[in-house]
């Protein structure tokens, strides 16, 4: 256990050594882990920064989302409405229609009644005056005799 | 092991004994035979297994760091890069705790002691028999006497070696508080605390005193940890000597008590370290 020279040796190594870690061992790797550091810290902002925007996104997604519902339900309830209207129209139109149709029958109907009338009586004078003739066995002048013909007519 | 014709006072001293080369007053420099010449060698004399060690152990630590700053990638570290960051980390979170000034030196001062310490502490753990052994049968076929070659292989066992760094931590220690205060705020500090100009003489063995004791304290520190330990080793190594059981007995001791000892060399290591960054700080300080 003798102090000897082997002091003066350890002091010297010691700073060669502490000098050649400063120099070459520690700046290198403290920049390394500081540039590390760096990364991580970024790729993590940049993570939130991704997290949050994405918030926003969906956010934004579900605005649309519901904004496209509404309007779909507009466009629904439009149509639904506009179709009404038309079955509507098309109900009034038919109905309309078929009253023309119904009142052109009606018309004709009643034309052909009294043109059937009118023939009738037309032929029922006709056989009248047929028929005196035969009882008065002469002819009558028609147009002597029209206007009791013509009341007969009338009458019929 | 204890064998060969040695006595256990024999086997114990032989391993406590450096190999040492140096200047002998009458065979001039040699590789001292006997720890009587070693003595006589007085002060110029080095003990070449610590500071063989103590350097190989040194340059380990710093290849072994120097190659991992080379390829440091800024990407997914693997493999020895991990550990290293992890040690880096380590040592600058302790110096960022400790140090509050700013000085470049104390991170990479604070690793150094650290891992130097630790590695130096670690070689404890190595079987105190295997390396000695070597170096005789090494010695031998040199064609020396084995019984003359002496090697210790824990550097911080060699108070040489810890008051070494320890000084060297003085240095910087007076070296920063010069370089800060000025030499008048550092003797100031010395002389005019704690009792004020009144008591300046009583002020300067006061704080002379605790200067001085402090690379005394980290040099002692270290050294008495390390060489209890390795002391404890060697005597459990005698056991091996005894019959079986005894010598199972003593495998079982030896396992036991270097687990142990790796937590009393990292924490050593620790220690030095953190006592390294706090006498820096304290250097840095003004008042």
């Amino acid at each position: 256990m003798n102090i000897n020279a082997t002091l003066i040796g350890q002091s010297i190594a010691f700073f060669l050594f502490v000098w050649f870690v400063m120099k070459y061992v520690w700046p290198p790797l403290i920049v390394a882990l500081d540039e590390r550091k760096k990364t991580i810290a970024d790729g993590l902002a940049a993570a939130e920064r991704g997290q949050h925007e994405q918030e926003l996104a969906e956010k934004a997604a579900e605005k649309h989302i519901r904004e496209a519902k509404g309007q779909a339900a507009e466009i629904l309830s439009q149509a639904q409405k506009r179709a009404a209207e038309i079955v509507e129209e098309a109900k009034g139109g038919a109905r309309e229609e078929a009253d023309g149709i119904k009142k052109a029958a009606t018309a004709e109907i009643d034309q052909e009644v009294n043109r059937a009338k009118e023939h009738l009586r037309q032929q029922v004078a006709s056989i009248a005056i047929a028929g005196a003739e035969k009882v008065l066995k002469r002819e009558i002048d028609e147009k002597a005799h029209g206007d009791i013909v013509d009341d007969l007519i009338a009458q019929i | 092991m204890a064998g060969e014709g040695l006595t256990s006072g024999d086997y114990i001293k032989h391993h406590l004994q450096n190999m040492t080369y140096g200047d002998h007053p009458v065979k001039g420099w040699t590789f001292a035979h006997t720890p009587e010449e070693a003595k006589e060698m007085g002060f110029w004399a080095f003990h070449v297994d610590s500071l063989g060690w103590s350097f190989a152990l040194a340059l380990i630590f710093f290849f072994a760091f120097r190659k991992v700053a080379k390829n440091a990638t800024t990407g997914v570290p693997t493999g020895f890069q991990n550990f290293a960051e992890m040690i880096i980390e380590f040592i600058n979170s302790s110096v960022r705790g400790s140090f509050s000034g700013k000085n470049d030196i104390v991170a990479p001062l604070a690793l150094t002691v650290f891992a130097w310490v630790f590695l130096m502490n670690l070689m404890d753990l190595v079987p105190v028999d295997w390396l000695p052994m070597l170096a005789q049968q090494i010695g031998a076929a040199f064609g020396a006497d084995p019984h003359h070659i002496y090697f210790k292989v824990v550097p911080s066992t060699d108070p040489n070696v810890t008051f070494g760094m320890a000084l060297g931590v003085f240095w910087l220690m007076l070296y920063y508080s010069i370089k800060i205060k000025g030499v008048g705020g550092f003797f100031g500090e010395l002389a005019f605390q704690p009792f004020g100009k009144a008591g300046i003489l009583v002020n300067l063995v006061l704080e002379g005193v605790s200067l001085i004791s402090k690379p005394v304290s980290l040099a002692l520190r270290l050294f008495g940890n390390m060489y209890a330990g390795e002391t404890i080793f060697i005597l459990i190594a005698l056991m091996y000597g005894g019959s079986l059981a005894v010598g199972a007995f003593g495998g079982l001791l030896q396992l036991g008590w270097a687990i142990f000892h790796i937590l009393i060399i990292t924490l050593q290591a620790f220690i030095f370290m953190t006592l390294t960054i706090v006498y820096l700080d304290m250097a840095h300080q003004e008042h």
